[in-house]
């Protein structure tokens, strides 16, 4: 590139700051910084996934039970639907890397509408819930006075879990927003995508984490539940 | 830039597997086969965040000092849940439904 700049050395490409050796040091810099953060992330909802573990060893009956209330269609569909946005993110980071400025515009748009579909579905399941009074609270309604207290522990752990999730999801929904405005004015190319590489990795993790909570929360009570 | 580009089939690929894994899980979750439900459960959910992790995050294709980062991540998981559970499971603390 030709910037050229007469108080800070030789010419560099715009997109590199002061402090890197070259592009490569500062993408991984960028990467490495993100991972770090993703770390903190891993831990955060380490805690949840420690409680569930503790919890559910102290009442498995119950959890299974809880666990059968739950809409195995639309978890799993909503799982294919993540999957398929991690697809489509990939795509992006592809797109941005081969410069083609219309397919990162695309892709970035098909994650943020898969996105909302998740998010969408995730809306019916939790109206659900409140229609059957599967709410932990006042309002927590449960037939079978043995496992209730166990079940509503469970679902106190479903919403703590997903909803955290879901909130990470909005979060990223409104990230694919922000980078939509650079993506179209074409400022990523094979040189410098770092953005877009990040929100990537940002997007992959939450998709992670629904990996682990769709069994977790979804699977474990359908084929009879013991005790119950 | 040595940057690495990954192919669109193994990106495709890794989705067909991703769910497939799903497909399986959700079937084999209707079998009782008592704690090996668990276990494939959580198998098949490890297979699936390694492909993430290895592909879509481009773990496979950075250097040593990311691999290091995911690694130690997961170690520090691996203690808060194993010393958390260490003293859970040994001393009777949860008390749930009577």
């Amino acid at each position: 590139m030709s910037s050229v700049s007469a108080d800070h050395g030789p010419p560099h490409h715009p997109a590199l700051a002061h402090h890197f050796e070259d592009l490569e040091q500062q993408k991984e810099a960028s990467s490495f910084g993100m991972w770090l953060f993703l770390v903190t992330e891993i831990m955060f909802f380490g805690g949840l996934f420690c409680a569930y573990l503790i919890y559910r060893r102290a009442s498995f009956g119950a959890f299974a039970a809880g666990s059968a209330t739950l809409d195995i269609g639309l978890g799993a569909f909503n799982t294919a639907v993540l999957i398929a946005s991690s697809l489509t993110m990939a795509m992006a980071v592809w797109s941005a890397q081969m410069s083609k400025k219309k397919l990162l515009v695309l892709f970035l748009l098909a994650t943020f509408v898969l996105g909302g579909v998740f998010l969408g579905v995730k809306v019916v399941e939790y109206g659900h819930k409140f229609h059957e009074h599967h709410v932990p609270g006042r309002h927590f309604t449960w037939d079978d006075p043995a496992t209730a207290a166990g079940a509503e522990m469970f679902f106190s752990l479903y919403f703590a879990m997903t909803g955290l999730h879901a909130s990470h999801m909005v979060v990223g929904m409104a990230l694919i927003l922000y980078l939509l405005v650079p993506a179209a004015r074409g400022r990523f190319s094979r040189d410098w995508y770092n953005p877009i590489e990040c929100f990537g990795l940002y997007w992959h993790f939450v998709d992670i984490v629904w990996i682990f909570l769709f069994p977790l929360l979804y699977l474990i009570g359908r084929h009879g539940v013991p005790g119950h | 830039m040595t940057d690495h580009v990954v192919s669109r089939k193994i990106y495709v690929g890794v989705f067909a597997l991703l769910m497939l894994g799903t497909a399986i899980t959700v079937w084999v979750a209707f079998f009782d086969l008592g704690p090996w439900n668990d276990v494939t459960m959580l198998t098949i959910a490890v297979a699936k965040a390694t492909l993430v992790v290895l592909f879509f995050m481009h773990v496979r294709y950075s250097g040593r000092l990311i691999a290091l980062t995911v690694g130690s991540g997961i170690l520090f998981l691996m203690i808060l849940l194993a010393l958390a559970l260490a003293d859970y499971l040994t001393r009777g603390w949860v008390v749930l439904g009577r």
